[in-house]
């Protein structure tokens, strides 16, 4: 029990030192890209503290509501993710428990944004759970592929039979590598998949509304949706890690790949963008499971 | 104005004046000299100022240049919407004595007799490297505690309410987006 709660405590500390420090080292890459001289790594920080400092505006109680749900799932989903040695539950971390936290997380932030009233705020999640249509499916296809070849769906069990198996599925199976990766783009929202933040066309949208608090709230929410995005990546295709170090280490490489892919790259509209990912990623997801099945064998 | 700050409000100040998000009221021809700033040759990230996209997240109301009895209100709107502390950068020559057109009959020539100014940045245009120092100056100014023209603004709304309705008329817009 105490075990439980202290390890579940240090990941969540974990998880939000590493992921802010990551997003600001993402700031300052990007600014090198660019030939800027960039941010200290430390930005991010300064930014979701200074937000907790500020004065905020509330629309109404669906709208509160809406935030501390989202920031409360996306919380309750991040202790399913087995971090390299830090499993909180074991044996209960299966990929649909996370993906169906993870829904409460993104509802809530649809639900508050919406109970704002903003017309930007909801033509932003509109585009959000089209978007989320788009990629949810690819991704899906190959989750099966995978469950299918290791026969269960557990997240701890699919890490230490990569471990034990000694090759990771981003080598058995590269093409739902690839595919999974593209979706997780666009779960991340990095482009050329952000067309529902867009701040140019509809100022930020599902955050148009927030102020102060809870936009502070809603950039460490954020902060957590990258780090179970990413680790869901880690530990299916990567093979998680023996230590929590070697899991930061493929996280950071992950993260790096998305962050040096998106910085030159130009924005999709919402139709390009589920037009995109169910025409080459459904058919190579498709491919891939009818390799996986057909040819791999069990 | 008392200058004592608690141990709190140092750190938030610390905070605020370090992570600075404008929102730019671009009527004037001010704006022109914004992409140079924040683009590779002088990059404004680095002290952690970056635009943003609403009022509601913003932190600095950047209004560039000359402002007309129809812009201001839009310009009054906008600044009441945002969440305090809340700074305000006047920029250019305009907003301190009306620009080229101080004698038209639309023109607003004292920006700070109708919202609260911290900081102006006189010149016309200022260039790039008198925004970063006059943003420098204004980041100093919070971390001191001395930039309070959001307080100023409520403890003397009456007055800055009373010049707004002498300049306007009515303060308040009737459009399609303000009904």
């Amino acid at each position: 029990m105490i075990i439980t709660i202290l390890s579940a405590i240090t990941l969540l500390v974990v998880a939000f030192c590493y992921t802010v420090t990551l997003e600001g080292l993402a700031r300052k890459i990007e600014a090198r890209i660019q030939r800027r001289y960039g941010p200290p790594f430390w930005q991010n920080f300064i930014d979701i503290f200074k937000g907790l400092t500020k004065h905020s505006i509330s629309h109404g109680f669906i709208f509160d509501f809406g935030v501390l749900m989202a920031l409360g799932g996306t919380i309750a989903t991040v202790l399913f993710i087995p971090a390299g040695s830090i499993v909180v539950f074991p044996g209960l971390d299966n990929v649909f428990v996370v993906i169906y936290l993870l829904a409460i997380g993104l509802l809530g932030m649809a639900m508050s944004a919406v109970g704002s009233g903003n017309p930007n705020a909801s033509i932003g999640i509109g585009r959000a759970l089209t978007q989320m249509l788009g990629y949810e499916l690819p991704f899906m296809i190959v989750l099966l592929g995978v469950f299918f070849h290791y026969r269960t769906s557990s997240l701890s069990e699919l890490v230490e039979l990569q471990i034990s198996g000694g090759s990771y599925n981003a080598w058995i199976m590269p093409i739902g590598a690839i595919v999974a990766f593209i979706s997780l783009m666009g779960m991340l929202g990095k482009k050329p998949f952000d067309t529902f933040i867009a701040p140019a066309e509809i100022a930020s949208g599902p955050l148009v509304e927030y102020s102060g608090k809870y936009l502070g709230m809603l950039l460490i929410q954020h902060a957590f949706a990258t780090f179970i995005e990413i680790g869901l990546f880690v530990n299916l295709f990567l093979g998680g890690g023996r230590t929590l170090w070697e899991f930061l280490l493929k996280f950071f490489l992950v993260y790096f790949l998305a962050v040096i892919i998106s910085s030159i790259m130009p924005r999709f509209r919402v139709e390009q963008a589920v037009k995109f990912y169910w025409k080459w990623p459904l058919i190579l997801s498709f491919a891939q499971v009818v390799i996986v099945v057909f040819a791999m064998g069990r | 104005m008392s200058n004592e700050q608690t141990a709190w409000e140092k750190v938030a100040n610390m905070l605020r004046s370090r992570s600075l998000w404008m929102l730019y009221y671009c009527t004037g021809c001010g704006a022109i000299e914004l992409p140079p700033t924040m683009t590779a040759r002088f990059d404004m990230e680095r002290f952690g100022i970056g635009p943003m996209a609403t009022p509601r997240q913003a932190d600095i109301l950047l209004v560039t240049g000359y402002l007309s009895t129809k812009t201001l209100r839009r310009v009054v709107y906008s600044y009441e919407q945002m969440q305090a502390p809340k700074y305000i950068v006047g920029f250019g020559s305009c907003t301190l004595n009306g620009g080229i057109y101080y004698d038209s009959y639309a023109t607003i020539n004292r920006l700070d007799l109708y919202i609260p100014v911290d900081l102006y940045l006189a010149g016309c245009m200022p260039r790039p490297e008198a925004i970063v120092t006059g943003f420098n100056e204004l980041m100093k100014k919070i971390d001191r505690g001395e930039a309070t023209g959001w307080k100023n603004y409520q403890e003397n709304h009456e007055w800055y309410r009373k010049n707004q309705i002498d300049a306007l008329g009515e303060v308040y817009v009737h459009d399609e987006f303000h009904e």
